[in-house]
């Protein structure tokens, strides 16, 4: 079994309410340094390890998991270290 | 004309969706179809209505677009049937791809239920021609997500082609251009995040949306019905 662990943000340029809203927060609690906040989604895949992992899992995101209109997506795989 | 009211897990719209068809207009069979059919391939008319589907999980209207019945909703779509996607269904209309554009949350972030005005900017449209151009109605809103995002060239190919078939008379969430309801470019598929099915009768507050589907009606009559 391995993880594969999908961050889902929006693209650049696109206004993120959220983000905005939790920047503004921090900057009400005194964190003035904080300039932007960018919310997204992660998402963690436990699945069965294979020769095309990485192609699979870009289908995954293009036909569900991320909306390509709005949204970006990278990932990457966790694999538990042979001893 | 035969109608297909689409039932999806979390739909609530589709009771509304259902009165609207059965006691306003003169359509000879409403049905709802649920998600799991296969085929909607014998109705005149499709209507997808508001809610939650799959709970809004992942995104609005990611989940649904895969349902079993969507396929061949894609392919009536593709065939000219009149489509008809309200709210969640506009949502679910956008993530199949029958529209372009995405929704995101409310500008302000807040679920808004209220009534607001609408003005209908083509009055050229299977859904829209009991109306005139520039006329303001009062329609219903209730969603957290509605907030049309395109990309510029969208927007004026939108434009240009006469597709934004709504604005909202001011800026209520956050959408590109105002944007309330768009076409596809044949013009056989209507998403709006209005809900004109909650807007049949004065008692409710609003009658402005029964013309909506008493056209569609009246366009699957002047197509089908011979009259002598």
């Amino acid at each position: 079994m391995i993880n594969v662990h999908v961050y889902i943000t929006l693209k650049e340029g696109v206004l993120d309410p959220q983000g905005q809203a939790v920047q503004r927060s921090l900057t009400a609690l005194g964190y003035d340094e904080v300039d932007t906040v960018s919310v997204g989604k992660w998402l963690k895949l436990e699945m069965s390890d294979g020769a095309d992992v990485e192609s699979r899992v870009e289908q995954m995101c293009e036909q569900l998991l991320a909306n390509p209109v709005i949204e970006n997506y990278t990932y990457y795989v966790e694999r538990e270290e042979k001893v | 004309m035969k109608a297909a009211v689409i039932v999806f897990p979390g739909s609530n719209g589709d009771m509304d969706m259902y009165h609207a068809l059965t006691d306003f207009t003169d359509a000879g069979t409403v049905d709802f179809v649920p998600h799991t059919s296969e085929t909607v391939e014998a109705y005149d008319a499709i209507f997808l209505p508001g809610g939650f589907s799959y709970g809004d999980y992942l995104r609005s209207g990611a989940i649904a677009r895969f349902a079993p019945v969507m396929k061949s909703v894609i392919a009536e779509a593709n065939k000219g049937k009149p489509v008809l996607g309200v709210c969640n269904g506009f949502q679910i209309l956008l993530e199949a791809n029958l529209l372009p554009g995405a929704m995101k949350r409310n500008k302000h972030l807040k679920y808004m239920c209220r009534t607001v005005d609408v003005n209908v900017e083509n009055a050229d449209t299977c859904f829209t021609r009991a109306y005139e151009h520039g006329e303001r109605l009062r329609i219903p809103i209730a969603h957290g997500e509605g907030n049309y995002e395109c990309d510029e060239t969208t927007y004026e190919t939108l434009k240009a082609d006469n597709r934004i078939v709504f604005t909202y008379g001011s800026d209520v969430n956050g959408s590109v251009g105002n944007i309330a309801g768009i076409t596809n470019e044949a013009g056989n598929v209507l998403g709006m995040m209005p809900h004109p099915e909650r807007a049949m009768e004065a008692i409710l507050g609003s009658e402005d949306g029964r013309r909506l589907f008493t056209n569609i009606y009246r366009h699957w009559r002047d197509r089908h019905v011979v009259t002598t």
